[in-house]
């Protein structure tokens, strides 16, 4: 996995490659590493993709209902509190490392959390097996107040960089833009590895693949129900 | 307390497809060398011309690999001294096998092949495990996409579970010896393939097609992620 996130000029962009593994095969070429905690604030998750996925969709029903209760948009620091309070209990046994953006009452935050429950307040960060690959553009090429076509831009090159250089990362990046007035989400921003069209079409005439038992039923039960019996 | 101990062996990855017709053999290999996550280099060549119209492919742990090749070729080089004549791929098999087990209890961690053109000028395909086990075939997978690549080179070259359509089974689809051409497209299709689904495939893919007109090399790009 290659996550980023950057702090640009009024708003975050979050970064991710969409490679999931077991092991040396590739699980899942597309899946989808940047949650939704609440509309304005975004998480993006490397580690273990159960553990992503399952704390942040708990932090996003919690930060919901916190919203709710106290009658104000969501923090990102009361995202970021609460996910570091959950995985400091398990005492690293949640695997979850994440990136954390977004934008509220008191401007454009970035955080990174990892599993033991610290976290890091920064600038421009990156995350997972290809982090090393992704710090070195951000390294080389961040600044300050970049325009956020710039920002995203940047961010595309650091996932690019991972996916091509990290065996663990591949395939496309998807970016998140969030700013003061909503978040937008790039599914495919780039794709930069299409598959290549298969030399022949492999399809098979029919009979081809061996009937060796073969039994048709013609009905299964069919009844039909009174109207009162039907539960509303 | 545990102590760290002397590991001497790297897996880096590498995969072979070889695939024997009438009048061809083709032996292909990728060109990734990993280590871990990291990609070493995109292009090291992982399938040999060794001369006398012999092909060697070797991938698993790349040192050993690389030392194999020199020292099959070293020994070609002997013959052709003491015999003055061409090596067969026979007689190349059975010498590669009494290289490996001569290291049978420090093997070399390589998965080899050995491709050529018999008497008959049919394709000709020897397959080894690390410690020198071989086998004549008319295809072969090896290194660590071979699990992927074995169960389509069984149905697209064996023609495996394919039947005479209205047979219901009786009778098995005939098996015929494919044209380079044919051969070419599955090698392509088996390392696209592979590619999709394994990391430590990509880049490119070295192909080498042995005909009695001699051995002709061709490349294949493949995604780099």
């Amino acid at each position: 996995t290659t996550i980023v996130g950057v702090i640009a000029k009024d708003c975050i962009v979050l970064g991710a490659d969409t490679r999931a593994t077991a092991g040396p095969i590739i699980a899942d070429k597309n899946c989808k590493k940047l949650h939704l905690i609440s509309p304005n604030i975004w998480c993006a998750g490397a580690g273990t993709a159960a553990d992503t996925e399952f704390v942040t969709s708990m932090i996003s029903s919690n930060i919901e209902l916190h919203s709710l209760y106290t009658n104000r948009k969501p923090r990102v620091v009361t995202a970021l509190t609460m996910l570091k309070q959950h995985l400091f209990r398990y005492q690293g046994h949640i695997g979850a490392y994440l990136v954390l953006g977004g934008y509220d009452c008191k401007g454009p935050h970035l955080f990174t959390i990892a599993a033991h429950g610290s976290s890091d307040k920064l600038p421009y960060v990156a995350l997972g097996s290809g982090s090393l690959a992704a710090i070195s553009v951000l390294e080389t090429k961040y600044q300050p107040d970049l325009e956020r076509h710039e920002a995203m831009e940047l961010v595309k090159e650091a996932i690019e960089a991972g996916i091509f250089n990290d065996l663990g990362s591949g395939s496309n990046c998807d970016l998140v833009v969030i700013d003061e007035e909503k978040a937008t989400p790039y599914r495919g921003y780039s794709k930069p590895n299409e598959r290549a069209t298969k030399q022949s079409k492999y399809t098979y005439d029919r009979g081809t693949t061996a009937v060796l038992k073969e039994d048709i039923y013609k009905f299964v039960t069919v009844q039909d129900l009174d109207e009162m019996q039907v539960d509303v | 307390m545990s102590q760290s101990q002397f590991d001497p062996y790297v897996q880096n990855g590498g995969t072979t497809v070889a695939i024997a017709g009438d009048g061809f053999a083709i032996l292909a290999g990728d060109t990734r060398s990993v280590n871990g996550y990291n990609i070493n280099t995109r292009f090291q060549p992982r399938v040999h011309e060794v001369g006398d119209d012999l092909v060697i492919g070797a991938s698993g742990f790349e040192a050993d690999a690389l030392a194999l090749v020199k020292r099959i070729q070293q020994r070609i080089d002997l013959y052709h001294d003491n015999h003055e004549r061409k090596m067969s791929a026979q007689s190349c098999a059975c010498m590669v096998r009494t290289l490996l087990y001569g290291k049978r209890f420090f093997p070399y961690y390589v998965y080899t092949t050995v491709a050529g053109i018999d008497k008959e000028g049919k394709g000709e395909i020897y397959s080894f495990d690390p410690v020198g086990s071989y086998e004549r075939e008319w295809c072969r997978a090896g290194g660590s996409a071979a699990n992927f690549i074995t169960p389509f080179l069984d149905n697209q070259v064996n023609l495996h579970n394919q039947y005479v359509p209205g047979s219901h089974g009786k009778e098995r689809k005939p098996r015929r010896l494919l044209k380079l051409e044919e051969a070419m497209k599955i090698t392509t299709d088996a390392f696209t393939s592979a590619g999709e689904r394994h990391i430590e495939v990509g880049d490119s893919v070295l192909v080498k097609i042995i005909t009695k007109e001699g051995v002709e090399t061709r490349i294949i790009p493949l995604k780099k992620d």
